[in-house]
């Protein structure tokens, strides 16, 4: 596990780049700063200066190598490398709230956007005006877009909302794409069909991730549950109600194992078992440096009494690699078919990445199915 | 002061009512919800028999319905049932839950909460303590998102 300390304020949002050497991280402000890695350290090589309003979503399309940012200031760029310096162009949205999250899709010849505005603006490029058009899917969503994943199929995608639900759309485009074929989630995919509603919990849904066939769907929500569904029995949901903190942010590391990260500052493991139904608490992955317990001074125990009402001071240092919440996960190596790295940032400014392997030979029954 | 200024029926309008965008929860069928069965409680407090009169207090909690009265009669029996419990047994008693009934439990101490009588809120405490050890700050979050509760 490595932990690079970025900066002291929150990391808005993060993206690497196809071969994992350049970061892409919002500092809380309206600006995009590009890290490239030298040897151990980290240094800054460009800086995207374009939005005026803080830098919600970044997304680094792997093989064009185009950046596409969106913000508070109601649009969304989409960056191009000319020679040493990105050139923005400026993607109307026609929303009138902030945007919140933007993912490219699998094929990079759509993005899509989802912003306070109730709605998911698709966006792709018109080769005839020279321009990137867009067009919304409003029904039935009836409060902001919290999180966006794309299906492999390039046409449908989740979305999780802040009014409890997690669904998913068909952005199917005609002018960019061929029709699609069936998939287990439905046949008939026109523009902004509803394929999928959630419901059975409360809570935001903070983050949605689709497995790497498609066929499963995981989100986790505001009321400290996990959940996840496979489409081919989209009636049942396995709910996991956890003992933590709300989770932020989840993604699947194999069909069946999911990573999930949030308010309580460590990545979880979880399982899904599909002939069950189920999905159960794998495992915390997070190794706490062992800290020398020296014997406490009497006048240390009572202070301690005085200060935090318990003896001892556990409660008081977080013995996690990150020191707040984590809020975004994103998988390095490996793909989200057999995950073998994956990073997270947070809000204390730092990136952290986790091996997969060291993990599971660190942690005693760590089982990733 | 000139005239116009003396009503002040503007300050009760309920301005959410007029905007069109605001979101209405759905109604989930809530008619049926009765609570938990109060005759049943009581029996089982005689007996002495305090994890199955916890067990039967709930039951059938009223989440769906919109009748306060019925939400206010079940919060009296389970509040009743968790005073009658001594401090020794609650632990035991925690233990016997499952997962959902933890999470219910959660929430009628949270209501109980709302509405102190002289004693309640010390064993209220006490038993928040214990539900929290079995079910973690996630019950105590999903009390807080919950949009409709008991």
């Amino acid at each position: 596990m490595s932990y690079h300390s970025f900066l002291l304020e929150p990391i808005s949002c993060h993206a690497w780049n196809k071969d994992r050497t350049q970061i892409a991280i919002c500092p809380n402000n309206h600006e995009v700063h590009i890290y490239k890695k030298e040897g151990s350290k980290w240094s800054r090589i460009h800086e995207l200066k374009e939005h005026s309003g803080h830098v919600t979503g970044i997304g680094w399309a792997p093989e064009s190598n185009r950046i596409v940012t969106c913000g508070t200031d109601r649009n969304a760029y989409v960056w191009s490398l000319k020679g040493n310096v990105w050139k923005p162009t400026l993607v109307i949205l026609r929303i009138n709230r902030a945007a919140r999250c933007v993912k490219w899709s699998p094929k990079e010849n759509k993005f899509a956007v989802g912003s306070g505005s109730r709605l998911i603006s698709i966006c792709y490029f018109e080769q005839d005006n020279d321009w990137w058009v867009c067009k919304h899917i409003k029904k039935p969503i009836r409060s902001t877009i919290l999180s966006l994943d794309w299906h492999p199929n390039n046409v449908l995608l989740a979305a999780g909302s802040s009014d409890f639900k997690c669904r998913v759309f068909s952005a199917y485009i005609k002018e960019v794409e061929e029709k699609p074929s069936p998939t287990p989630w439905g046949s008939k995919m026109p523009f902004g069909e509803l394929m999928f509603e959630s419901s059975g919990t409360g809570g935001w849904v903070h983050g949605v991730c689709f497995s790497d066939s498609g066929n499963r769907l995981g989100w986790v929500s505001h009321d400290s549950t996990v959940c996840v569904t496979d489409a081919n029995k989209k009636t049942t949901v396995a709910i996991l109600d956890t003992e933590s903190l709300p989770l932020l942010t989840v993604t699947f590391i194999t069909e069946s194992s999911l990573v999930a990260a949030g308010h309580d500052c460590y990545p979880v493991l979880f399982t899904y078992d599909n002939a069950k139904d189920t999905v159960t608490f794998g495992k915390k992955l997070d190794i706490p440096k062992q800290n020398v317990q020296q014997g406490l001074s009497a006048l240390a125990k009572f202070r301690n009494l005085d200060k935090h009402a318990s003896a001892d001071d556990n409660n008081v240092h977080l013995e996690t690699l990150h020191k707040n919440s984590i809020s975004q996960i994103s998988v390095l190596e490996g793909g989200k078919k057999n995950c073998l790295k994956f990073c997270t940032t947070g809000m204390d400014g730092g990136m952290a990445i986790w091996d997969i392997k060291t993990l599971e030979a660190d942690l005693k029954g760590l089982k990733i199915v | 002061m000139s005239k116009n200024t003396s009503t002040d029926k503007f300050r009760r309008v309920n301005v959410d009512d007029y905007d069109e965008n605001n979101y209405v929860d759905e109604d989930e069928g809530g008619e049926n919800q009765i609570g938990p069965d109060e005759a049943e409680v009581d029996a089982s407090i005689r007996q002495g028999n305090l994890n199955a009169a916890l067990q039967a207090a709930l039951k059938n909690p009223p989440i769906n319905t919109k009748n306060q009265a019925v939400k206010d009669r079940a919060e009296a029996t389970v509040v009743k049932v968790l005073t009658s419990f001594k401090s020794n047994d609650i632990e035991k008693a925690v233990q016997s839950l499952d997962k959902n009934s933890i999470d219910l439990l959660m929430k009628y101490i949270y209501k109980g909460f709302e509405k102190p009588s002289e004693n309640s809120s010390a064993i209220l405490l006490q038993w928040h303590e214990k539900v929290l050890a079995a079910g973690g700050v996630g019950s105590v979050v999903r009390v807080l998102t919950a949009r409709k509760t008991v």
